[in-house]
């Protein structure tokens, strides 16, 4: 798909997902008193089957479990910290351990992945969630890094399971992509490279190939992968994918060592036995209460051009 | 036999076959699955619920959601009891390889939902409510929880939901036994009195003695009857550890156990009374 224009995931998704409602009457969608323009027009449409269940994300999960176990395919959505963090017991044990037993469908969508709100603070940065979501069994993590994305994983949505999505607040381009989305992979090579190769996750694939294509400009050609599924790509695809690349980075707007896209990678390594040299580029162990921009962040925790640019020439020296 | 002494009848047996269970597998929590004994019999012996042993996931049947499961040690002899599973099972609890725990999981035939941790059920059983009413069921939803649990602020989050959405197929029956883990409930955090705060929530509140079997039956009938536009609620005035002096009146029963013999003189007690 050509890049147009900017666009949030959260409208196209919903937008899609208004598509199958009036075919599918077993949709709900709920919310924790958080909206979009797409929402608007669903609850427009469909006052019967969307409920605003005020602010209150435990009650949120609640509900959302009792109409799955009713047979509802079920849409819980508010800012991504809360609905993970708020009710993360409500969501290990009504969703994660229910399900296991009690099949149903039910989808977490957080808005705000990241620093999506980067102007907002602590509270409102979302870096925590690829990993606690990640360690709860039962559950598919899908973390987007654009709106073409999103779209395609709405009917991925309406089948059997629970996911919770993970959706960058920004408007942003659609990734042209070297391969199409192919959620039984759970990645996509974005970009190919000869001296390294970029793993990034959500928006940060937007950066890794920003980084790729300035590098590329003094000579250093360097790929990208796009992990949308981080606790469940295939791992031999991956391997395949990384074959004739000696270093590996990995970029995500989380907290580093501590089960998020770094963890996943080196498991990912651990498990294949895969011989690279590599770097994980993620926030160090603090939270930042500096007013500034997503990219003034990055360079913040060393994320930025020059942490990849060090972390190639790591590898030269 | 008329319709209340068979009830009470099946209130004494349930309540042998609890301790006897108790007597066996030491690890289950006696006093809490005590109180809430004439709720169960009254639920599933007093024509009150909709269910079918054979299919415990029966479309049309009333849900019964437990919040306080670790207090519901008493429905194993139930369930046995009605066909959901064999009764040679009740043998098995809390012994390597059974599906009856120390706390009851959703695999038990006749276990709606999960629930082990507190405060999950009502916003559970909500959910529940809201989906029957929007496939057009006449099922009820009936919820469980004890007095002690409603200190978990989840719940209060589902009771506002409950009265703004009017959830007049919710029925929630608070087991209020006036004991929590180490302590009475008014000592840790009173919330008395519970019904004017239900009320001022939005629900139509209504009270019983909880150990009155028949008393328990007729007000379930009753409400469950009931069109109110509003949710509503039965106090089921209990007694934790009901049927065990020793229990009754002590601040930590919830996690007492009791011996062997204190579980034989007990029993032959309630034989002899019978």
């Amino acid at each position: 798909m050509n890049a147009i224009k900017p666009k949030a995931m959260r409208d196209v998704f919903i937008e899609t997902l208004i598509s199958k409602m009036e075919e599918d009457k077993t949709i709900f969608f709920l919310s924790a008193d958080f909206g979009s323009p797409a929402l608007d027009k669903l609850r427009e449409l469909y006052p019967d089957r969307f409920i605003n269940v005020g602010i209150a994300e435990q009650n949120l999960i609640n509900v959302a479990t009792g109409l799955a176990l009713e047979g509802f395919k079920v849409y819980a959505y508010a800012i991504a910290p809360f609905i993970t963090m708020r009710c993360y017991e409500q969501i290990r044990v009504n969703l994660s351990v229910l399900s296991q037993i009690r099949p149903m469908c039910v989808n977490i969508i957080g808005v705000g992945a990241g620093f999506s709100y980067d102007m907002s603070g602590p509270t409102h940065h979302c870096l925590e969630d690829l990993s606690i979501m990640g360690t709860l069994p039962n559950i598919t993590v899908f973390s987007p890094s654009d709106y073409s994305s999103a779209e395609h994983y709405v009917n991925e949505t309406l089948k059997i399971g629970i996911r919770y999505l993970r959706f960058d607040a920004k408007p942003l381009f659609n990734i042209e992509a070297q391969e199409e989305i192919d959620f039984a992979q759970g990645f996509r090579v974005v970009k190919a490279g000869e001296v390294g190769v970029i793993i990034s996750t959500g928006y940060m694939t937007h950066k890794a190939l920003e980084y790729a294509n300035k590098l590329q400009l003094v000579g250093k050609n360097v790929g990208v992968i796009d992990l949308f599924l981080p606790s469940t790509f295939n791992y031999e695809s991956l391997e395949k994918a990384l074959r004739g690349y000696d270093v590996l980075i990995s970029l995500e707007e989380g907290i580093g060592n501590a089960g998020g896209l770094d963890s996943k990678i080196l498991h990912f390594i651990n498990t294949i036995k895969l011989s690279k040299f590599y770097t994980p580029l993620a926030m160090h162990g603090k939270y930042s209460f500096e007013i500034g921009s997503r990219d003034s962040l990055h360079e913040h925790f060393d994320m930025g051009l020059q942490n990849i640019i060090r972390a190639l020439k790591g590898h030269d020296d | 036999m008329n319709k209340s002494k068979f009830l009470e009848n099946k209130a004494n047996e349930i309540r042998k076959e609890t301790l006897l269970i108790h007597k066996r597998a030491i690890e289950t929590r006696v006093a809490s699955s005590l109180s809430p004994i004439e709720v169960f019999v009254a639920l599933y012996y007093g024509g009150v619920l909709k269910y079918d042993p054979k299919i415990p996931l029966w479309e049309n049947r009333d849900r019964f959601v437990i919040s306080k499961g670790h207090g519901s040690i008493s429905m194993y002899p139930i369930l046995a009891d009605l066909g959901f599973f064999d009764k040679s099972e009740l043998e098995n609890v809390c012994k390597p390889g059974s599906f009856l725990g120390g706390i009851p999981d959703p695999i038990i035939p006749g276990y709606e939902t999960i629930n082990g941790s507190l405060g999950h059920g009502l916003g559970v059983a909500s959910g529940m409510a809201v989906a029957l009413r929007a496939k057009g069921s006449d099922a009820s939803v009936f919820v469980l929880v004890g007095d002690g649990e409603l200190n978990e602020g989840s719940n209060w989050e589902a009771i506002m939901f409950a009265a703004h959405h009017r959830l007049d197929n919710l029925i929630v029956i608070v087991d209020d036994n006036k004991a929590s883990m180490l302590d009475f409930t008014k000592n840790i955090l009173d919330t008395s009195p519970l019904s004017k705060r239900f009320e001022a929530f939005g629900f139509e509140c209504f009270s019983v003695e909880g150990h009155d079997v028949g008393a328990v039956q007729k007000s379930l009938l009753s409400l469950k009857e009931m069109k109110t536009a509003k949710p509503k609620v039965l106090f089921a005035q209990t007694i934790k550890g009901k049927g065990v002096p020793f229990l009754e009146t002590h601040p930590l029963s919830h996690i007492l156990s009791l011996k062997p013999d204190e579980i034989d003189e007990i029993v032959r007690g309630i034989d002899e009374r019978n």
